[in-house]
């Protein structure tokens, strides 16, 4: 089964996100911030990371810049949870090696369909 | 037939839902009539106990009862139907049932004089005589329904408190 | 897949309203010009995940919202806007606003969307004003290529795609890609190795290889172009179009239905999944969340029974208790093996004051679980302060002290209200104006200070203020011109205070620096008690004043007194009770043949028959066979008589009203060890019931005349 550690400090769009991610078969581990989650990533391998941007104490971005440094995550997709209005968000979560982004908001059948491009 | 086996009886009628139109309802004496109610209603059977009167309530609330931690209020039927009143026996039992009042669901007990059977009651036989029209408990009476060969009063039990 | 979102609709509201309120606080420090960063980073994440949250679940309107608020905030952050008192009002308000559209939301009902255009109109006229900084041009809209979208005329498309060396260290894998297009329709797929070089000198991770693909499908350019958007600037991506009757051949019957087939599926995310123009993925997104049902949120009808979120540690606390308790069971169970004899006796007995022990812990622990700080509570003052502040012109502090005291939760939502009264009471009438508090040798800025603590049983919650205080000769006039009080009364200083909280106490003009003060004191002083609390206030001329709410921790548990009528056994709760006596003949009086009262002392005690009020079969009707309970009903004393006193015990309330109607008299149930059910009294309830208000004027101008008889 393949693991993901989604991070979001909502914890509706936690709740959310991992809900849909378990019932499409994943193995999800939650995180409420980017303190929380290089924690956890650094303990646990997983196969996908998906962070919220905007989040207290460590956001999204510095998250996977520390996560790409890691010689574990090298190649692991790590995915950003973005909002319309971040383009520049973008352009510095994949300077910080960022896989991609999932537009928020966005429903269960768009989380699953965008999770295929990394993860199979 | 005592409480025991009518509350294993209730609980599988309740599972099993019958595939036809007929409903299913359980039937109770009282005053040498024999009455019926939707048996989806009805939660379990009781043996009558002592409860704790509620002050100024009318006459056919009993008072309160303790069902497993909830506060239910428990009515004597054959008073609130205006029938003249008999001393607890060890068959009276209390019904103890979900009924819709004021748009919210509530459980009451009713206490009848004895719980008969549970009978399949095709909706074809709902009929209610011309005759029970001025009824004053016309509003409970959903209908007359021929079993065997007695006639049992279905009755719906809603705003009855 | 199909997933109810609704399911998360109560997590998102609850946090959603922590976001609101963080959001206030915040707000309410910010001071127009300056810029405390890391203030406004709060703000904004809090407006962030409310407008995140509301777009997934579906809330468009709240989603709208809280955009241009947003976007203001942004800019602020930024730097690109300074910050005004403007703003920060009309940010508050747009607080207000959120909090007012996610309460009916809550509610199963559709907001009112008058609200939010009126301050959206405020915002947007604020917004086309110019930063400080040139806006990034990446937010501003781009329009969505129009060339070939039309769908029938397009039938292929020809890709060319030539990936950055570095796309595997992102993550990204160009087979998965393929995949994707793959699913589009039939894909044909060359490879060109030619950069591939020695393979001794070749670096593994980077990548070498290029792809041309020819895709048969009548997709749109997006939903290509979407499939590489994560890696488009680090790759060379050339989409041409291949039209009908050119370089594809025509499809024959059999790959007609087989492209058919394939379409069906990729026609779920191409519809879905927005282009790579940011700007326009907000319109796409939102007209398919219009369309796809799964986002509606439901309306479903509002529950009673909201949450609550624990912290883990009084989970853990709770665990233990019930391992405690598991140990103690199987001591007791250990005991009832094998022979009694007397040495077990002494265990058992033993044992039976551990079950008590553990039980009395577990009962509090679980309490616990419904009791939250009242930081909750207080939050609401420093905008109330504010807001009242601005308007009567007064420079006010509000100091907030034990924020931290836990009270449950549901007394918390009731007392917030009278609260609020009594603060707003302390700003407009105990606070003097500025040029009155300097005359007087004061600070020129009032203070209102807000303290909570636990004492014994009770939370006590303080309002101060460091006003003028009470007037009592007035309120002395007051009370006679009202006919609360006989000129000849004589009244301590204290007492003549508490004349604020009776009914009828109206202070409105006579009074004129203290007006309104006595509006709907009663009301306050009424509901603190319908939570089995209490009320007082002391005040000293010149310094201030101190009004002090006594509320129990929990309204789950009561203390109470069992007492018997004829069969019948009713429970008074134990804080209205002041004394229990048994009453002495020669100290009772008849009025008007109906009414009895007892002289106590200094007091003359009306008499309540509670049989008589609940028409019950007493086993007494002699005064002085039975038993006085004397109780305290809105500052009265009142006497209910009994037949007899039983035990006193903790008793959890349980609601009568769930499955009966409220009754008079009775404040609700709760079920005693034998398992029987017993009714707690209303003592406010059954002194009505009695009458004895009405006649109580008369009966205390009766009482002080034979005082001097």
């Amino acid at each position: 089964m393949k693991k993901i550690l989604a991070v979001d400090d909502s914890a509706s769009m936690r709740q959310m996100v991992s809900f849909t991610l378990k019932k499409a078969g994943f193995d999800v581990t939650e995180a409420k911030d980017g303190v929380e989650a290089l924690e956890i990533a650094k303990s646990h391998q997983f196969d996908l990371v998906i962070s919220d941007v905007n989040m207290p104490n460590m956001d999204g971005i510095t998250l996977i810049s520390h996560l790409r440094g890691l010689a574990e995550y090298k190649f692991v997709p790590l995915l950003m949870l973005t909002t319309e209005s971040g383009l520049e968000k973008k352009s510095a979560g994949k300077a910080a090696g960022a896989t991609g982004w999932i537009v928020k908001p966005f429903n269960p059948d768009q989380l699953i369909a965008t999770i295929g491009k990394v993860l199979r | 037939m005592n409480i025991e086996s009518l509350n294993a009886q209730l609980l599988e009628n309740q599972e099993l839902t019958p595939d036809t139109d007929a409903d299913q309802y359980l039937s109770f004496e009282m005053a040498g009539e024999e009455y019926g109610i939707d048996i989806l209603t009805v939660q379990e059977i009781r043996g009558w106990e002592q409860t704790t009167s509620i002050p100024n309530s009318p006459d056919y609330i009993k008072g309160v009862m303790n069902l497993r931690g909830t506060i239910v209020p428990v009515l004597d039927l054959r008073s609130k139907f205006g029938l003249p009143s008999v001393a607890y026996t060890p068959v009276t039992v209390v019904i103890i049932l979900t009924i819709e009042q004021d748009n919210t669901n509530k459980t009451i007990g009713i206490v009848v004089d004895a719980v008969s059977d549970v009978y399949a009651i095709d909706n074809i036989q709902l009929k209610v005589p011309p005759s029970l029209e001025q009824n004053k408990n016309r509003q409970y009476i959903k209908g007359l329904a021929q079993v065997d060969e007695s006639t049992l009063i279905l009755l719906n039990l809603n705003q009855v408190l | 897949m199909s997933i109810d979102l609704s399911q998360f609709f109560e997590v998102f509201y609850e946090e959603s309203f922590e976001g609101l309120d963080v959001m206030e606080a915040g707000l309410l420090e910010l001071q127009p010009g300056e810029c405390e960063t890391e203030t406004i980073n709060t703000i904004f994440r809090a407006a962030h995940s409310i407008k995140g949250g509301s777009g997934t679940f579906g809330f468009t309107s709240v989603t709208e919202f809280t955009h241009v608020v947003e976007t203001l905030l942004d800019q602020i952050r930024d730097g690109r806007r300074a910050l005004t008192q403007t703003h920060i009002d009309l940010l508050l308000q747009s607080v207000d606003c959120l909090r007012d559209m996610l309460q009916a939301l809550k509610a199963g009902e559709e907001p009112d969307s008058e609200q939010a255009s009126l301050l959206k109109l405020q915002f947007d006229t604020i917004l086309a004003g110019s930063l400080n900084l040139p806006k990034n041009g990446a937010t501003e809209p781009t329009n969505e290529p129009t060339e070939e979208t039309e769908t029938g005329s397009v039938t292929g498309w020809l890709i060319n795609f030539i990936p950055g060396k570095d796309i595997l260290k992102t993550g990204n894998e160009p087979l998965y890609l393929i995949q994707e297009l793959a699913a589009l329709g039939e894909l044909s797929v060359d490879i060109d190795l030619s950069a591939v070089g020695n393979l001794t000198e070749i670096e593994p991770e980077d990548c070498y290889f290029k792809w041309q693909f020819s895709l048969k499908s009548d997709c749109k350019r997006e939903a290509i172009t979407e499939i590489f958007e994560w890696i488009e600037d680090e790759c060379e991506i050339d989409i041409t179009q291949l039209s009908l009757n050119r370089n594809l051949p025509q499809p024959d019957l059999l790959a007609e239905s087989e492209q058919t087939e394939l379409i069906n599926h990729p026609a779920d995310i191409s519809d879905k999944l927005s282009p790579a123009e940011v700007s326009t993925v907000s319109d796409n997104l939102t007209e398919t969340d219009k369309a796809s049902t799964s986002v509606k949120p439901k309306v479903t009808k509002p529950t009673e029974s909201g949450s609550i979120r624990v912290g883990i540690e009084k989970v853990d606390s709770l665990i233990n208790m019930v391992g405690e308790l598991v140990i103690t069971q199987a001591m007791l169970t250990q005991l009832s093996e094998g022979e009694f004899d007397d040495a077990k006796l002494a265990s058992l007995k033993a044992g039976l004051a551990q079950l008590a022990h553990n039980t009395r812990d577990l009962q509090e622990s679980v309490m616990r679980i419904r009791m939250l700080p009242i930081s909750s509570v207080f939050s609401r003052f420093p905008r109330l302060v504010r807001d009242t502040s601005k308007k009567l012109n007064k420079q006010i502090e509000l100091k907030l002290l034990g924020e931290h005291t836990e009270l449950d939760k549901t007394l918390m939502e009731k007392i917030s209200d009278p609260m609020v009264h009594l603060v707003r009471n302390a700003m407009d009438h105990g606070l003097e104006p500025a040029d009155e508090r300097i005359a007087a040798g004061k600070n020129e800025t009032g203070k209102i200070t807000l303290n909570a603590y636990h004492q014994g049983g009770n939370i006590v919650i303080e309002i101060i203020d460091d006003g003028r205080g009470l007037n009592t000769q007035k309120i002395r006039q007051k009370a006679i011109i009202n006919g609360l009080i006989n000129e000849s009364d004589e009244l301590t200083d204290e007492q003549l205070n508490m004349l604020i909280f009776e009914p009828g106490f109206s202070t409105a003009d006579a009074v004129s620096d203290l007006s309104g003060r006595g509006v709907g004191m009663d009301v306050v002083r009424r509901n603190i008690q319908a939570l089995n609390g209490t009320v007082e206030l002391a005040s000293t001329p010149g310094e201030g004043s101190i009004f002090t709410i006594r509320l129990p921790l929990t309204l789950a548990i009561l203390d109470g007194q069992l007492a018997r009528v004829g069969e019948h056994i009713y429970i008074i709760p134990l804080v209205n009770i002041i004394e229990s006596l048994q009453i002495n003949a020669q100290h009772i009086s008849n009025l008007g043949g109906e009414l009895d009262i007892l002289r106590l002392r200094e007091d003359y005690i009306p008499i309540v028959r509670l049989y008589d009020v609940f028409s019950h079969q007493p086993s007494t009707q002699n005064l002085t066979d039975g038993l006085l309970v004397v109780v305290e009903n809105e500052n009265e004393k009142v006497g209910i008589f009994v037949d007899e006193l039983l035990s006193q015990q903790q008793v959890v309330i349980k609601s009568l009203e769930a499955n009966y109607f409220k009754v008079d008299g009775i404040s609700g149930a709760t079920i005693l060890g034998d398992g029987t059910v017993s009714l707690i009294l209303d003592i406010a309830g059954v002194v009505k019931l009695s009458g004895l208000s009405a006649r109580h004027h008369a009966m205390l101008a009766t009482q002080a005349e034979l005082a001097q008889a």
